[in-house]
C-alpha cells in the first residue's frame, strides 16, 4: 500500500463554512458555537472502546493496518544522517526476516534531513515528512516558520507537520492562527499538511474540538495531537475528540480529512485501541494510511513482535527485531 | 460490518459452574423445595441452562419461621461491628467469585459479559461493602437515636438485575439487623442461588437469609405471609399495585420500585456526542432492560436532525450477539414472553404514526433478540411514548422551550428518572428542581452507587434504596 494522503485540501473554505471564516469575530463565534465537549462522558466512552477484545485474525489485520500507518519518526537534537539512513531501511523493510511486512507510511524527520530521507526512500512509496515551522515550540517569527517549511519542502518532503501558535491561540487570537496556517498550506506545495495541535498544552477538550476545527477550515489535511515533546502527548479522548472533528467535517463539507496521533503510543495493545476508535467513532473510510496515522518512534518494533507471536505461536523477544 | 471484522471473543461458559439442578435455600442449607420444578433457559440459545427446584407455599412459612428464628436468637442481638464482619466476607467473595457470577449471569440473563463483569458484579460487591460500613454506625445515621431493625424482610426481585437487585435488597436489610425471605425471578434465579453459597462460604448463621426460587404465587404468599414485617418489591408497576393491595391495612412496611418512563432531555447547547453516548447508555444498557431507562428522548427542535444524524450513526455501530462475547454490545432479551411484548408495543408506534428506524447490524436466528430500534415523530399522545417497552427501543420527542421540556418530561404517570444534556450549569439546577423524578443525571445517565438513594415518584412506586436514606426503610424510626 503506498501511503500519499487521498485528495488534498483545497485552500478555499468550502461554501458551507464560508461565513465561519469571513473575519476574527465570525471565526470566533463559529468556533465557540461548536458544541462542547463533556469531559467524563468523552473519557468514559474512550475507555468502553478500549475493551473490545480483538483476536486471531482481527488482530493480525490491526498489526498490519497499524504498521501501514506508521510514521516513523525520529526528533532528536542529535540526529544524525546515519541515524536517518538506518531509520529509513527500517520503514522499507521493517522485518527483513519476514518480507510480507507491510511498510510504514512515511518517516518523519527535522527539516535538514528530508534530503538524506528522499535520497534513500526514492521509489519505494514510502513519503517523507518533515516537522517545519520552528518545531516543537513553534515560538518563532512568521518568515522564519515559512522559511523552515520551504527549506522541507525543496528538499522534497512529500508531507509537512506544522505545529499551531499556541500562545496565540490561548490568547483567542484565532484569526492568526487560521491565516499562518493558510499561508504555510500555501507554502507547502503539493506536500500534505499535518496540522499539530499540542493537545496536551491545550489542556480542555472544548480547546482540541475548537483547534480541530480551526485546522481543517485553515485547510490542513491532517490534524495531529501533540509534537511528542509535551506530556501529554496522544490520548485516547483526545483522539476521540479529534475524530468526531473529521467526521462531522465530512458530514458538513463531503471532505475527508486526516487525524495523526503521535507520542506516547508505544505498544500494539494501545495502537489497536486507537484503530478500534478509528473504526467506531469516524468510520472504516479512515481505516487507512490515508486518512489515519500514528506518529511514533518505539511502537513499530512492538507491533513487529506482535506480528511474529501472531504467527508462531510464541513471543520472540527484543533481540529479535532491529533497534532501528 | 466491513473490513475491521473483530474476531468473536467468547467468554468460557466452563467458568460458570453451571450445575444439572439447583435447590431452594432455606434454614442455612440447600433443600428440596415442594414446588414444581422449573427449567431456566439461557435466552441467547433457547436452550435449556439448569433444573431449579421451587418453593411451595408452605416452604414460604417454613422459610420465614427460619428467618424470624434468626432474628430473633442471633442477628438482631448481634452488634453491628459484628455484622459489619459477615456483610464484608460477603463482599469479598462476591469479589472472588466475579468471573463465575458474571459468566452465570449473561448465561441465564442474556445481558452482554462486559455489563455483567464491568458492572452487575462489581456494584453488587460495593453494595455490600458500603452497608457493611453503616452497620455498627446506625446510630449516626441521622435517623434518630438507637434505630431498630424491623424483623423479616420479604423481597422479590425481578429479573433484569437479577444479582444486583439482590444485593440492592439484601446488603441494607442485612446490615440494618433485619433478616431476609427473597424470591427471585422465574426466569433468571441461578445467581440468587449461588449467592447462597456465598452465603454458607461466609458462614453467615442459618436463617438470615432464605431463597426461594418460584413464580408469582410464591411472591404472593411472601407478601400475604402474617409473620413478615416489610416487603420490598422491585418490578411492574401492576404487580406492585397488587401488592400494595394486599398490604394495607396490615403492619408491614413496603416499598416499591416499579416500571418508568423517563425523559432524557438534550439541550441545543448539550455537549452533542456525549449526549449521543448519553442516550445509547440510557436506552440500550441491558437491552434496554432497566426500569430507569431513558426510553423518551427529548430533543430540542433546534439540534434535532442533528442528533438524529449522529444517534443513528452511533446506534449502527452497537454490536448485537452472543453475550458471551466480550465485543458484544446489546445481549439477548430475557424471555420469549418480554420479546413479544416488545413487538406488540413496536407495531403500535407503526400503527399511530410513528417513523421507525432500526439498527441493520445482523440479528443471530435463534434466541430473543430484537436489533436497537429508534422511533422519531413521537408525539406524546401514542403508546410508545406513554408506555414502558423494556427493550432496546428509543421513542423520539420534540420541544421548543425549557418549560415545554420540563411539561413533556414530567407528562407521564411515572417518575423514577430523568437526565439533561446542557452545559448550562444554571439550565440543570433549574431543570432538577423541576423535574419528578427520583434521579436526575446531568451530562450523564444510568450511574449507580450504593452511596446515591434511588426511588420513584407515581406509578414508579415509593420508597428510597441505597444511601443514608435507604437504610431508612428497613429500620423503626
Amino acid at each position: 500500500m503506498t501511503a500519499t494522503t487521498a485528495t488534498s485540501a483545497t485552500s478555499a473554505t468550502p461554501t458551507p463554512l464560508a461565513d465561519a471564516t469571513r473575519d476574527e469575530a465570525s471565526l470566533r463565534r463559529f468556533l465557540h458555537g461548536l458544541p462542547g465537549v463533556d469531559q467524563v462522558g468523552v473519557e468514559q466512552r474512550a475507555a468502553g472502546l478500549g475493551t473490545r477484545s480483538i483476536k486471531k485474525a482481527a488482530k493480525l489485520w490491526a498489526i498490519d493496518t497499524a504498521i501501514s500507518m506508521v510514521d516513523l519518526t525520529t526528533l532528536e537534537g542529535a540526529d544524525t544522517h546515519g541515524k536517518v539512513r538506518a531509520l529509513t531501511a527500517k520503514a522499507k523493510r521493517p522485518d527483513p526476516e519476514r518480507p510480507d511486512t507491510p511498510k510504514v507510511a512515511a518517516v518523519c524527520v527535522y527539516p535538514d534531513l528530508v534530503a538524506t530521507a528522499v535520497e534513500t526512500l526514492a521509489g519505494t512509496g514510502i513519503n517523507v515528512a518533515s516537522v517545519a515551522t520552528g518545531f516543537p515550540a513553534g515560538r518563532t517569527s512568521r518568515e522564519i516558520k515559512l522559511a523552515d517549511v520551504k527549506i522541507a519542502v525543496d528538499a522534497g518532503a512529500d508531507e509537512v507537520d506544522m505545529v499551531i501558535d499556541r500562545g496565540a491561540f490561548l490568547e483567542g487570537r484565532y484569526g492568526q492562527v487560521f491565516e499562518e496556517i493558510q499561508a504555510i498550506k500555501a507554502a507547502c506545495g503539493d506536500a500534505h499538511l499535518k496540522v499539530i495541535l499540542e493537545t496536551g498544552e491545550l489542556a480542555t477538550y472544548d480547546n482540541v474540538r475548537r483547534a480541530s476545527w480551526l485546522a481543517l477550515l485553515a485547510g490542513g489535511d491532517f490534524i495531529k495531537t501533540s509534537t511528542g515533546k509535551v506530556s501529554p502527548a496522544a490520548t485516547l479522548p483526545v483522539t476521540h475528540v479529534m475524530l468526531q472533528a473529521v467526521r462531522d467535517w465530512r458530514d458538513t463539507t463531503g471532505d475527508l480529512r486526516g487525524v495523526k496521533p503521535a507520542g506516547g503510543i508505544r505498544t500494539t495493545k494501545d495502537a489497536i485501541k486507537y484503530l478500534v476508535a478509528v473504526h467506531e467513532v469516524a468510520g472504516e473510510e479512515w481505516l487507512s494510511p490515508h486518512l489515519f496515522r500514528f506518529g511514533a518512534s518505539s511502537l513499530l518494533n512492538d507491533l513487529l513482535l506482535q506480528r511474529r507471536t501472531q504467527a508462531d505461536g510464541h513471543y520472540s523477544g527484543p533481540d529479535y527485531v532491529t533497534v532501528d | 460490518m466491513g473490513i475491521f471484522e473483530y474476531a468473536p471473543a467468547p467468554e468460557s461458559r466452563d467458568i460458570a459452574n453451571l450445575k444439572p439442578n439447583y435447590r431452594p435455600f432455606l434454614g442455612g442449607e440447600f433443600v428440596d423445595g415442594n414446588g414444581e420444578p422449573l427449567k431456566t433457559i439461557n435466552p441467547a440459545t433457547e436452550e435449556v441452562l439448569a433444573e431449579v427446584g421451587t418453593a411451595s407455599v408452605s416452604d414460604v412459612d417454613v422459610a420465614v419461621k427460619a428467618a424470624r428464628k434468626a432474628y430473633n436468637n442471633v442477628w438482631s442481638k448481634m452488634p453491628g461491628s459484628e455484622r459489619a464482619k459477615y456483610l464484608f466476607r460477603i463482599a469479598r467473595l462476591i469479589q472472588e467469585r466475579s468471573r463465575e457470577l458474571a459468566v452465570l449471569e449473561s448465561l441465564d440473563n442474556g445481558k452482554p459479559i462486559k455489563e455483567s463483569r464491568d458492572s452487575d458484579v462489581p456494584t453488587a460487591a460495593a453494595h455490600f461493602f458500603y452497608h457493611a460500613g453503616w452497620a455498627d454506625k446506625l446510630d449516626y445515621a441521622g435517623l434518630g437515636p438507637n434505630p431498630r431493625p424491623l424483623g423479616v424482610a420479604g423481597q422479590i426481585i425481578p429479573w433484569n438485575f437479577p444479582l444486583l437487585m439482590l444485593a440492592w435488597k439484601i446488603a441494607p436489610a442485612l446490615a440494618t439487623g433485619n433478616t431476609v425471605v427473597l424470591k427471585p425471578a422465574e426466569t433468571t434465579p441461578l445467581t440468587a442461588l449461588v449467592f447462597a453459597e456465598i452465603c454458607q462460604q461466609a458462614e453467615l448463621p442459618p436463617g438470615v437469609v432464605n431463597i426461594l426460587p418460584g413464580a408469582g404465587d410464591i411472591g404472593q404468599s411472601i407478601v400475604e405471609h402474617g409473620d413478615v414485617d416489610k416487603i420490598a418489591f422491585t418490578g411492574s408497576t401492576d404487580v406492585g399495585k397488587l401488592i400494595q393491595r394486599q398490604v394495607a391495612g396490615t403492619a408491614k412496611k413496603l416499598t416499591l420500585e416499579l416500571g418508568g418512563k423517563a425523559a432524557n432531555v438534550v439541550f441545543d447547547d448539550a455537549p452533542l456526542d456525549q449526549a449521543v453516548e448519553g442516550i445509547v447508555n440510557g436506552i440500550f444498557f441491558n437491552q434496554g432492560h432497566v426500569c430507569c431507562a431513558g426510553s423518551r428522548l427529548l430533543v430540542q427542535e433546534s439540534v434535532a436532525e442533528e442528533v438524529m444524524e449522529k444517534l443513528k450513526y452511533r446506534v449502527s455501530t452497537l454490536r448485537l450477539g452472543d453475550p458471551l462475547d466480550k465485543n458484544t454490545d446489546i445481549g439477548a432479551i430475557n424471555s420469549a414472553e418480554q420479546l413479544s411484548k416488545i413487538k406488540g408495543l413496536v407495531e403500535s408506534g407503526d400503527t399511530e404514526g410513528a417513523h421507525r428506524w432500526t439498527s441493520p447490524c445482523p440479528v443471530p436466528e435463534r434466541g430473543f433478540f430484537f436489533a436497537p430500534t429508534v422511533f422519531s415523530d413521537v408525539q406524546q399522545s401514542m403508546r410508545i411514548a406513554r408506555e414502558e417497552i423494556f427493550g432496546p427501543v428509543l421513542s423520539v420527542l420534540t420541544f421548543r422551550t425549557p418549560d415545554e421540556a420540563v411539561t413533556k418530561a414530567n407528562n407521564t404517570p411515572y417518575g423514577l428518572s430523568a437526565g439533561i444534556w446542557t452545559e448550562k450549569g444554571s439550565r440543570i439546577l433549574w431543570m432538577a428542581n423541576q423535574l419528578r423524578a427520583g434521579v436526575v443525571w446531568a451530562n450523564t445517565f444510568n450511574r449507580f452507587d450504593p452511596a446515591a438513594p434511588f426511588g420513584g415518584y407515581q406509578e414508579s412506586g415509593f420508597g428510597r434504596e441505597g444511601g443514608r436514606t435507604g437504610l431508612e426503610a428497613y429500620l423503626n424510626v
